[in-house]
């Protein structure tokens, strides 16, 4: 884990280091144990097709954690996620290599707060996931 | 066919049976391992979509065998107090709108739901809303 962000030591395009995430099919059954998520379009070929996808798809929510994680990996235990959203454009499948992103778009002086464009881009380059964050960082 | 139903549209507004749930420090661990995570804040702490795994108590949807094909849209999250191992979540989920859209994939119903999330100090430690996209089955 690196130092501590502050909020003064923190400007407007900063880039938050990137997290490169090779999913699994293995590690989609371990989330959805996990997260208690069975619906089976996340484990069972056969039933994703059937419903026209491409086959087994990654849970939005573990991309959504993923993203979020940016965010909280980089934050510190100073650091506060206050709020983060997500929207799913495109469906993400295992064996693909994913790109998760954050970058501060603009600060909130009275209040401490940092915001954060976020995103999600899949191997061909594709951003198949896109959201914002709202952080509280210690002064200084 | 519009697939939004008057029985569909009588839903909104309506909210799930209420749920309490333990956060057990287990659970956040194998979350955590589960997401990828090694931050050395878990399992103190719980990760920001850890309550997700708790449950929501979503109401029921008339007419949803029409639409049984289901993806996730999205989610939005608003923080309290920090979720711990210990803490008793209590759960509630409201149906806050229902839309039809023509997609790529189709005919859509766009349900947008909100659940709250209370410790048993009564903190509102988080709120949810998430956008779940239902379509009829393939042809």
């Amino acid at each position: 884990m690196s130092e501590q962000p502050t909020f003064d030591a923190i400007a407007v395009g900063f880039e938050l280091p990137a997290l490169v995430k090779h999913p699994t099919t293995r590690q989609l059954v371990q989330y959805a144990g996990a997260s208690g998520d069975f619906y089976e379009i996340h484990y069972d070929q056969d039933f994703a097709r059937a419903q026209s996808l491409p086959g087994v798809i990654i849970h939005g929510a573990l991309k959504s954690a993923w993203v979020a994680q940016v965010v909280t990996d980089w934050m510190g235990l100073a650091g506060s996620l206050q709020a983060f959203s997500v929207r799913y454009r495109d469906t993400d499948v295992p064996g693909d290599t994913l790109t998760c992103t954050a970058t501060v778009v603009g600060k909130d002086d009275a209040l401490g707060i940092v915001h954060c464009e976020i995103a999600l881009t899949n191997g061909a380059g594709d951003v198949t996931t896109t959201g914002d964050a709202t952080v509280q960082l210690p002064r200084s | 066919m519009p697939i939004l139903t008057p029985a569909m549209q009588s839903a909104v507004g309506t909210s799930g049976e209420e749920q309490t749930h333990f956060v057990e420090r287990g659970a956040i661990q194998r979350f955590a391992e589960a997401i990828g995570e090694a931050n050395p804040a878990y399992p103190d702490v719980a990760p920001p979509t850890f309550l997700r795994s708790l449950g929501r108590a979503i109401p029921p949807l008339p007419d949803s065998d029409a639409v049984p094909r289901v993806l996730d849209g999205g989610s939005g999250w608003t923080y309290g107090p920090p979720v711990t191992p210990g803490d008793a979540i209590t759960i509630q989920t409201t149906l806050e709108s229902l839309k039809e859209r023509e997609g790529k994939l189709g005919a859509m119903l766009i349900a947008d739901y909100t659940t709250t999330y209370v410790n048993q100090r009564e903190e509102m430690v988080a709120t949810q809303t998430n956008t779940v996209i239902r379509m009829a089955a393939s042809a």
